[in-house]
């Protein structure tokens, strides 16, 4: 007569903006990081000298950013 | 919740991009050798054609060979995968805050199908159709003069295919209420295509494969850079959300047993 559901079926509870918002300073941070491995030392250089472009030259190739 | 999120995102960016160096290494490196001997060739021949000055200096312009700052050896090895492991991570991160915020906000997806799809999603929106315009492309192919253009065009497409994805799945959100879920979803697709095609055929095309660079390693080349990224978005997406639903394991809203009484 009585028939429990096993698994309740709900939906997913967002995680509030407020909660993620500081967290986004993290975003920048981490497009630094694939500037550092895409485009330093090519279209634009923030260290001089070639060092960054050659240290992560093959890994840039195949990743499919434009190296030189 | 975020932090334990971010935290995992870049785990499994790690651990998928350790797999996607292993391609990269065993199928992407011996074309990258390939394509340097063939500008060694190339260099070689324009010595003996012009004066030597000049070979000197265009030589200096881009060294691969033996003189270079930074030796093969390190580029192909410690070299690639520190790029490659940074990229995982980096992306890996920005894949978490992503799904973080997405979490909960587009339908009742699980941890697991959430991560999945947007893995797929944002493999094809910021490599796969971008790569279609402006392809990965081997040394020796390519005007050192018209980096930053070719640069510019490169984010400029991922910019446009990133946007036009967000777009049309926002759209066929808003439209499933009146077309049902699979004509929405086909229509999102649709405009989807829309703004790739018409980005396709406005942007510039660029094309600066010497005339007789073998294909051959020019296709192997692209094969193996989408062979690294298939295999980093996959990784991603699977891992990322086993992790993740460690983390929201609870995080739905009560719902007793429904008990129904006829």
């Amino acid at each position: 007569m009585a028939k429990a559901v096993t698994a309740p079926v709900s939906p997913p509870i967002a995680i509030p903006v407020r909660e993620i918002l500081p967290w986004l300073i993290f975003a920048v941070l981490l497009l630094m990081m694939i500037y550092f491995v895409g485009v330093e030392e090519g279209a634009t250089s923030i260290f001089p000298g070639m060092y960054v472009h050659e240290f992560v030259h093959d890994g840039r190739h195949l990743l499919g950013f434009p190296c030189h | 919740m975020v932090r334990d999120l971010l935290i995992r995102g870049m785990l499994a960016g790690v651990v998928a991009s350790l797999l996607a160096f292993g391609v990269a290494k065993i199928y992407g490196e011996p074309q990258v050798d390939r394509a340097i001997a063939f500008e060694g060739r190339h260099a070689r021949a324009d010595a003996s054609a012009q004066a030597p000055a000049d070979a000197q200096i265009s030589a200096q312009q881009h060294q691969h060979g033996d003189e270079a700052l930074v030796s093969r050896k390190v580029q192909s090895t410690a070299g690639l995968l520190t790029a490659v492991a940074v990229y995982g991570a980096a992306m890996g991160g920005l894949f978490a805050l992503a799904f973080a915020f997405l979490y909960g906000r587009v339908g009742d997806l699980s941890p697991r199908l959430l991560a999945l799809l947007l893995a797929i999603a944002t493999f094809v929106a910021i490599y796969y159709v971008p790569s279609l315009k402006y392809p990965a492309s081997p040394p020796a192919v390519g005007e050192p003069d018209t980096i930053a253009y070719r640069t510019g065009l490169f984010f400029l497409m991922i910019l446009i295919s990133l946007g036009g994805l967000v777009f049309a799945v926002a759209a066929s959100r808003r439209l499933a209420p009146r077309y049902g879920s699979l004509s929405a979803m086909l229509i999102g697709a649709g405009l989807f295509a829309a703004v790739v095609v018409i980005a396709q055929l406005v942007l510039p095309d660029i094309n600066e494969v010497p005339a007789d660079f073998p294909a051959i390693v020019l296709w192997k080349f692209r094969m193996a850079s989408l062979a690294i990224q298939v295999l980093m978005w996959a990784t991603l997406g699977l891992m990322f959300g086993w992790l993740a639903e460690r983390v929201l394991g609870g995080r739905r809203a009560v719902v007793r047993p429904k008990l129904s009484s006829a």
